[in-house]
């Protein structure tokens, strides 16, 4: 599974890097983040994309897999 | 509660908080300010005696509010979270910059809106200098520019901004130690009630919408994504209505008693400025004191320096006057930008570029 660790990065970096990940990406992305927010962008980002989200939160950070 | 989710949503988040704007604008905010983030911040930073423009000093109870209500919502919606670490003084420069570039322009991204609503057609052309700049932004983002990581740091690190606001708040209401201005821009101003209530509501508002009026153009620009972009077209149109119902739209360039001047490529220029430094900050002026709220040590340090920004505005006298119209002769004169703020935005424009170009995320070298 490909991994994107954008813990703690600013808005858009995340989500740029998931958009990146995703663009060449045949198997599961698994996206970290820190702020709430940060998931909620993913998350969408990834159903407007036609790809499932699941998040899970973690010790002072957020999973997010897209499948 | 879930306000970022749906376009509606956050038109309604934009809507609720241009009516918050107008209500204080009603109840005795310069009206074209409103609630403008770096006048505001201008006026706390002379209440503090941090510059001595005797015009422009009042412990602005909005930003104390907006700090307030973002901490307050974040903490009980369980989204705060104590953070710093991310080039904490190339932030604090970033502060400056935007102070500079919004007291060249005499206004932050919110005024500017504000402005335009009020049919200002300087804020018009500002726009064209404010889209630049985030697009700017954007191509040093798309080049991987990055400050680096924040990090989880102590719980109570992310509370020291909101205590001081507070802190400020005690002092206004408590004691006679702060100034007031008795002339100008700074002695008008809402009921103290009125205008903390106000900046609570807003700064919830503007937590849970995720408010930012750069990220509304640069996500736009970066991805063709109009969310963030209906908060603003929602606090424009209530302004919008409230300018025409009250006859406060006026529809022109020099127009007198409005505090702002029509040097175009200067407002082009500083809201250039702004924008620029926002992206590259992550947000506005009005973002910045969000984030900072939610727990962001590094959006602190951002205010920080928007508030010494502010001070050597007036210090060194880099802000720009507005048109105003002579009280005895009734004679207008017209507002102009100093040739130190000039200099001051060319510098703040050149360090943004060094800014961009030199802060890259380790994969992208």
């Amino acid at each position: 599974m490909k991994e994107v660790d954008a813990r703690g990065l600013s808005c858009p970096e995340p989500l740029m890097l998931t958009a990146d990940a995703m663009k060449d990406a045949k198997e599961a992305v698994k996206v970290l983040v820190t702020e709430p927010h940060q998931k909620m962008n993913v998350e969408k980002y990834a159903k407007e994309h036609g790809k499932s989200a699941v998040s899970t939160e973690k010790e002072g950070y957020f999973e997010v897999v897209i499948e | 509660m879930n306000l970022s989710d749906s376009k509606k949503k956050l038109a309604l988040a934009g809507v609720i908080c241009g009516l918050v704007a107008a209500c204080l604008a009603y109840f005795g905010n310069p009206a074209n300010m409103a609630f403008c983030i770096a006048c505001f911040i201008r006026d706390t930073a002379g209440s503090l005696g941090m510059h001595q423009a005797e015009v422009v000093q009042y412990a602005r109870p909005e930003i104390i509010g907006l700090v307030l209500g973002a901490f307050i919502i974040s903490a009980a919606t369980k989204e705060y979270r104590s953070t710093a670490g991310s080039s904490p003084m190339t932030r604090f420069v970033l502060g400056l910059i935007i102070m500079i570039g919004s007291l060249v322009f005499l206004g932050c991204p919110l005024r500017m809106v504000i402005r335009m609503s009020a049919g200002d057609l300087n804020a018009w052309v500002a726009l064209i200098g404010f889209v630049l700049g985030v697009g700017s932004g954007v191509v040093a983002l798309k080049k991987g520019f990055s400050l680096g990581r924040a990090h989880v740091t102590n719980k109570a690190g992310g509370m020291v901004l909101p205590l001081l606001m507070l802190g400020i708040l005690v002092l206004s209401i408590g004691t006679t130690l702060l100034k007031a201005s008795e002339a100008g821009p700074g002695s008008m101003h809402a009921p103290l009630i009125a205008s903390l209530i106000g900046g609570l509501v807003f700064g919830a508002f503007a937590q849970k919408s995720r408010m930012c009026f750069a990220g509304s153009i640069r996500d736009i620009i970066l991805m063709k994504n109009f969310d963030l972009f209906s908060v603003i077209g929602g606090l424009f149109v209530v302004m919008l209505v409230f300018n025409i119902a009250t006859g406060r739209f006026v529809f022109g360039f020099d127009t007198p008693g409005i505090i702002a001047h029509s040097e175009h490529l200067w407002n082009i220029l500083g809201m250039y400025a702004v924008g620029f430094a926002a992206v590259l900050a992550g947000g506005c002026p009005l973002r910045q004191l969000i984030l900072a709220g939610q727990g962001s040590s590094d959006s602190a340090v951002t205010v920080i320096g928007m508030l010494v920004g502010a001070a050597l505005c007036h210090n060194l006298g880099l802000a720009a006057s507005g048109t105003a119209a002579n009280a005895e002769t009734g004679e207008i004169v017209a507002g102009a930008v100093p040739l130190n703020g000039k200099v001051a935005c060319i510098i703040c424009i050149a360090a943004c570029f060094v800014i961009a170009f030199t802060n890259k995320r380790k994969e992208a070298k």
